[in-house]
């Protein structure tokens, strides 16, 4: 056993409202410079539909990720060798136009224009060019725009769905869309640090945040192409990769990330799980069907005797260990097996795991409203059972979360369902016990269970969603050298502007 | 006079300024060690560059550089006609991608206003002298023939009596001058090259080959079993 500890999170997507402040949060603190304009490290797309950049799903286009061929992992990019070989020109690589070119206004025009007939407009000016542009796409271009035929239709995501079930999400009284709020999941098998033949990009071994290095980094532009999630941007101004840095230095500092402290619908969770690194590969192996259990296998128990001794055995600190005992993570991913990662299928092992949205999942326009189908003649059961009726087919859910695996979003959704109807028995009354006990029974659920679920979901503290361990990077200097000398010669980290200067 | 000048005090400090200044320039400014990839922002003329540029280019230097390393073995590889015909063609064929691909390279940052924004004078130095470079070396190739041979009697005696501190120009002051300025080029290029994107050609990073995928970095010391890095 090879115990590390790893910052992960959970985004609960039934609590997404898609106000984007995570996004502007974090576009304030970090990408608000020339050339990481149209970077958003956070950002929240709208589902059905073709994502930032566009299509980033489609990895036959863009190869991001791993790919089990002869039995081996590797790279869908390229082997080393192909890495070497097309280094001067990266076929896979993603440009602005796939993004969007970043833009602002000619405002002074409204200013200094001479005097006219027509009211003087504020034009677009690239802020690449400074030119005048026509603004053909911008961020979150298709935002709510489910059922759009030029975006939901493209969602690689429906492309195993049946035409009914496809016409069925378009269906103009039952459109339907979530949002997915998405950073980078700091994997623990990453492509992107796998791909860069420059070692830039790295996973801090202490907490598993994965970064790259400025000063190493020399735009070879492999770990785009690398990331499946194409979370990991060009800076074209400083020819430099840039990627979400899941906010170190507050983590450091005991605080969560801005976009988890922003967060208005407070769908974010932070915390440690503890996972066994010598099995990295032989989970990110496993077949398509297996990989959502696989993932769950890999995360320990921190409650374990044998696996907090290996742990301390391997240097993680008591703070640490302490923290991964009550995370909030640990307790959606593994526990109550909820919350379920984006696109396993990618095989990357990512630390960030969603809650997938119930949406009205059954709900139907009948006599000119919503209605739950069957439920006035049939009562509870068509809830628990037919959510092969949901309005959001269960395939496309099982496309993001579970890599085409169904049995496995069937039973998170059974899972929610009983937490509702648990709670709704409860509070509003409407609904019998023996009801109640068999939505939690289908749900394979405890009552204790399901109120804990439903603590956590709805009413937890600002320190229940977050805890953050103590990091003790400055304690951490101390094993590896001298804190004064440190402290005397260390700086700020890189003393050279981030800028082109030769 | 003027010989001594420009094939004994410019070759020497050409090489010198390009060691100096780029150890300089990696300890102090290694953040400016790049690429500078403008790929994200041009695709398509890119790859009509890009690519054949650098596969002519690294051939190119590479039989350079092999003929004054080991001029022993480089004699006798040209020794059978044929192989001398072979070298000449595909010599003369690599020069002719080289040149065309980088006018591409040129005819792209002149023509598109996104790469242009990205383009330094220090670049447009360097495409000028690389552009003169290739257009010299072509010529040769195409009106001196048998440079794989001559080269040999030529340029790699007087570059060995620089490296031996011993310098004998009587070689090459003899050359023709589309021959000299190409040589001159050559060291012009080897002047700029700390003070351009072209650092990037020494830090080929090769290291990728055996080193694991994954990069794990400890800040903490290691212990136990945790020291082994996942492939
Ligand atoms: C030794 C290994 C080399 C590697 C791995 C390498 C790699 C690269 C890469 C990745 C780029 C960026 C291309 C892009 O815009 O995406 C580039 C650009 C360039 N390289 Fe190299 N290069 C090497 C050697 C050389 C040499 C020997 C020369 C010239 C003598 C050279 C001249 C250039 C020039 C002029 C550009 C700019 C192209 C442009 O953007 O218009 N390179 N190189
Ligand atoms: S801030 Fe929270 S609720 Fe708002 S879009 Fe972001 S994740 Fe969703």
């Amino acid at each position: 056993m090879d115990i590390r500890a790893q910052v992960s999170m959970v985004f609960h997507l039934d609590k997404c409202i898609g106000c984007h402040t995570c996004s502007v949060a974090c576009k304030n603190i970090w990408t608000d410079r020339e050339g990481v304009e149209y970077q958003w490290w956070n950002n929240v797309e709208t589902k059905p539909g073709t994502g930032y950049p566009t299509l980033w799903e489609n990895q036959e286009e863009y190869k991001g990720g791993w790919e089990v061929e002869d039995d081996r992992l590797q790279l869908k990019l390229q082997s080393k060798i192909g890495t070497l070989g097309n280094i001067f020109y990266n076929r896979r690589l993603p440009t602005i136009n796939d993004y969007y070119e970043p833009w602002t206004y000619d405002y002074e025009h409204l200013f200094n224009a001479p005097e006219g007939d027509d009211q003087p407009t504020a034009r677009p000016v690239s802020l690449i060019t400074g030119e005048f542009m026509e603004i053909e796409s911008g961020p979150n271009w298709d935002d709510d725009l489910g059922g759009s035929p030029v975006y939901a239709s493209n969602d690689p995501n429906v492309a195993p769905l049946t035409d009914e079930e496809r016409a069925q999400l378009n269906e103009i009284q039952r459109v339907v869309f979530f949002y997915l709020p998405r950073i980078c999941n700091h994997c623990i098998n990453p492509g992107c640090v796998a791909a860069c033949p420059a070692g830039a990009a790295y996973k801090r071994g202490e907490d598993g945040i994965v970064l790259v290095n400025q000063d190493k980094c020399r735009a070879w532009r492999m770990c785009i192409s690398g990331c499946p999630y194409k979370k990991v941007y060009y800076n074209w101004s400083t020819g430099k990769s840039e990627k979400c840095v899941l906010c170190f230095p507050r983590l450091e500092s005991g605080q969560a990330p801005a976009c988890f402290h922003s967060c208005v619908g407070r769908i974010r969770y932070l915390g440690v799980l503890l996972y066994d690194a010598d099995r990295i590969e032989e989970v990110a192996s496993s077949p398509a069907a297996d990989l959502v259990e696989a993932q769950r296998g890999i995360i320990q128990d921190p409650f374990d005797p044998d696996v907090i001794a290996a742990a301390k055995a391997n240097g993680v600190p008591d703070g640490m260990l302490e923290a991964a005992k009550h995370s909030p993570v640990y307790k959606f991913v593994k526990e109550w097996e909820l919350a379920l990662p984006l696109h396993p299928d990618f095989r990357t092992v990512p630390m960030l795991y969603y809650v997938p949205p119930m949406l009205p999942v059954l709900a139907k326009m009948k006599d000119g409203k919503y209605d739950v189908a069957g439920a006035e003649t049939e009562g509870l059961k068509p809830l628990l059972t037919s959510l092969e009726h949901a309005r959001v087919p269960l395939r496309y859910m099982a496309e993001l979360f579970s890599a085409g695996n169904e049995e496995v979003v069937t039973e998170v959704y059974r899972k929610l369902i009983a937490v509702r109807v648990y709670k709704r028995a409860e509070t509003v009354g409407d609904l019998s016990q023996e009801e109640a006990q068999e939505a939690l029974d289908v749900g394979n659920l405890t009552a204790e269970e399901a109120e804990a679920i439903f603590r956590l979901t709805a009413l937890p503290s600002f320190e229940e969603r977050f805890v953050v361990p103590p990091l003790a990077r400055e304690v951490a200097i101390e094993q590896i050298g001298s804190p004064y000398d440190r402290k005397r010669e260390g700086g700020f980290g890189s003393r050279t502007a981030p800028e082109r200067r030769w | 006079m003027l010989d001594d000048v420009l094939f004994v005090a410019f070759p020497y400090l050409a090489f010198i300024t390009a060691v100096w200044v780029g150890v300089y320039r990696f300890r102090n400014d290694r953040f400016s060690y790049s690429s500078q990839s403008s790929q994200f922002l041009e695709n398509r003329m890119l790859s009509w560059g890009s690519a054949p540029w650098h596969y002519a280019i690294l051939t190119i230097l590479m039989a350079h550089l092999v003929a004054l390393v080991v001029p022993s073995i480089w004699a006798s590889v040209i020794s059978a006609p044929i192989r001398l015909y072979t070298l000449e063609v595909t010599g003369l064929s690599l020069a002719l991608m080289a040149t065309f691909a980088l006018c591409v390279l040129v005819y792209r940052r002149l023509t598109t206003h996104r790469v242009r924004t990205v383009t330094t004078p220090a670049d447009w130095l360097l495409f000028s002298l690389l552009l003169a470079q290739v257009v010299l070396g072509f010529w040769v190739s195409l009106f001196f023939r048998w440079g794989a041979d001559w080269y040999l009697h030529t340029t790699v005696p007087w570059i060995g009596s620089l490296v031996k501190f011993q310098p004998d120009t009587a070689t090459v002051t003899t050359l023709p001058w589309v021959v000299k300025f190409h040589i001159l080029g050559g060291f012009a290029i080897i002047a700029v090259f700390p003070f351009t994107r072209l650092v990037h050609a020494v830090i080929w990073p090769i290291t990728y080959l055996w080193r694991p995928h994954q990069v794990v970095i400890w800040n903490r010391k290691r212990t136990g079993t945790e020291r082994k890095a996942p492939r």
